[in-house]
């Protein structure tokens, strides 16, 4: 069996919007979420820059026992997903009576993790802990939760893939879909932001360090860089099969046409060119889409000089110059697990209105990739196909093309 | 009974219950709809706002939230 998979819904909960409308607009405004986290310089981090979102107010839409194991990334999720669910017009009865699946992007769960081990250090009594804890305290929280919340039926289960975690859970419910196992699934990503869980991250110093100009300080592709800036939130996409979407008169968003994946076999921090290369090759081959088709590239590139111009090579060898490329990390820093699941729901949303959102604070090209078709400013353009890579730490790569949807 | 109060506003808080719910004669773990969960929770409350810890074997021997008040106050008082 090989079937369509099409997107019908989206939601998103990032610093740069908590929905899917006032996150186009920032997008198409190049309007950057950086702020500045003062705890984090009394904490010990380099750098107090960060994404930030508020926590969201659970209390009148979910009970005790269901909120008391949730961490913020779960929360972050559940918000994501309800507004995914309005769009692709999902009722609670729909989700009971058929089954669902939910593959979502997480990879940490500091908070959780330290808030529990400090009680037992205190105390001396791990009784004294809580319930909730260990359903906060495991990586596989967000699915753990939402399946539970939700009561669904379908695969199960939490993909840990770095920075190209939420990529590969939407790689990988396309796959399910594709292959007849699953007619739908709720795949996204989801990222804590608080500095337990970005200490050791910011430790590497890695992290951009301009706070006189937070909305500056993440500047993909740009030699002035200084760094990367941690974000986060949580996305979701309902993915579909073409059959059912047509079944239920669901809104089809776009198709999800291939993914390619690829691990480097190199370092553990240091990406190469290679990998990138044949991820984005196969889901190009996966998608039966050239190269000169695509039209936009949402690139990974994080603001780092050895990612961005690894990446912007890796680009150039397999599209050349023609399509567009940007970085949404710009504007909403490195949303790391979340990454792969937002930059899908960006991408649709510029596809949806026909604009390409600007590589914000892009001044001086490194100079190795200044072929590169880079967008400084937001472009009014209709556009029918992207491709969006995430990379993560351990060399593991992602890429996904999605389409807009056709009748064929 | 002043300690009857306090443990009141500590469920209340904690279960998100109504003080009607409460009744010193009323059976505990219907009145809260308590699950094997919610008993590790009560631990924690408790141990956290009065310095005593409960057990299995308390709760084992506890039907009415009078029970429970009895038994955290006989707790409370053996500590002294």
């Amino acid at each position: 069996m090989d079937r369509r998979v099409v997107i019908t819904g989206m939601g998103i909960y990032s610093c740069i919007g908590l929905n899917s409308k006032e996150v186009a607009q920032s997008l198409f405004e190049g309007k950057s979420g950086i702020t500045v986290d003062t705890e984090r310089g009394a904490f010990g981090f380099q750098s107090p820059l960060t994404g930030k979102v508020p926590l969201p107010d659970l209390k009148k839409a979910l009970t005790r026992r269901q909120r008391i194991s949730m961490g913020e990334e779960s929360e972050y999720a559940y918000v994501a997903t309800m507004e995914a669910f309005e769009q692709a017009n999902l009722s609670e009865e729909f989700l009971k009576s058929n089954e669902i699946g939910i593959l979502y992007g997480n990879d940490s769960v500091a908070q959780s993790v330290v808030e529990s081990t400090d009680i037992v250090r205190e105390k001396k009594d791990t009784q004294l802990i809580g319930s909730g804890a260990i359903f906060k305290s495991m990586n596989s929280t967000v699915t753990m939760n939402l399946a539970t919340i939700l009561e669904l039926k379908g695969i199960n289960m939490t993909i840990s893939a770095a920075c190209a975690s939420g990529s590969h859970a939407i790689g990988l419910g396309f796959m399910f879909i594709k292959q007849g196992l699953q007619d739908m699934i709720i795949c996204g990503g989801a990222q804590e932001i608080n500095p337990y869980a970005m200490a050791s991250f910011d430790g590497l110093g890695v992290f951009a360090t301009d706070i006189e100009h937070p909305e500056k300080a993440s500047r993909p592709f740009d030699t002035k860089r200084t760094g990367l800036v941690p974000s986060g939130g949580a996305a979701t996409l309902i993915l579909e099969s073409y059959e059912s979407a047509v079944k239920r008169g669901a809104t089809i968003l776009a198709e999800v046409a291939g993914y390619g994946f690829s691990s480097n076999g190199g370092h553990i921090s240091t990406p190469n060119m290679e990998g990138p290369k044949i991820a984005m090759q196969r889901a190009l081959d996966q998608a039966g889409v050239r190269a000169e088709d695509v039209d936009y590239i949402n690139a990974h590139a994080t603001s780092t000089q050895i990612g961005d111009v690894n990446e912007g090579k890796a680009i150039l060898d397999v599209f050349g110059s023609k399509p567009y490329v940007s970085s949404t990390k710009s504007m909403t820093g490195h949303e790391c697990w979340m990454a792969g699941a937002s930059e899908i729901v960006y991408s649709t949303l510029m596809m949806q209105h026909n604009f390409i959102a600007p590589n914000i604070n892009l001044e001086q090209v490194d100079e190795e990739i200044r072929e590169l078709n880079l967008v400084s400013k937001t472009i009014e353009k209709e556009f029918d196909i992207y491709l969006s890579n995430s990379f993560g730490f351990g060399g593991t790569n992602s890429a996904i093309v999605v389409k807009k949807f056709k009748h064929e | 009974m002043r300690i009857a109060h306090q443990i009141n506003a500590i469920l209340m808080d904690e279960f998100e219950i109504d003080e009607e719910v409460i009744e010193a004669g009323a059976p505990l773990k219907e009145s809260l709809d308590l699950d094997s969960l919610d008993y590790v929770d009560l631990v924690v409350i408790i141990e956290s706002n009065f310095g005593v810890k409960l057990t299995e074997h308390d709760f084992a021997n506890m039907q009415t939230f009078q029970d429970f008040y009895d038994i955290i106050e006989r707790k409370i008082e053996e500590k002294k």
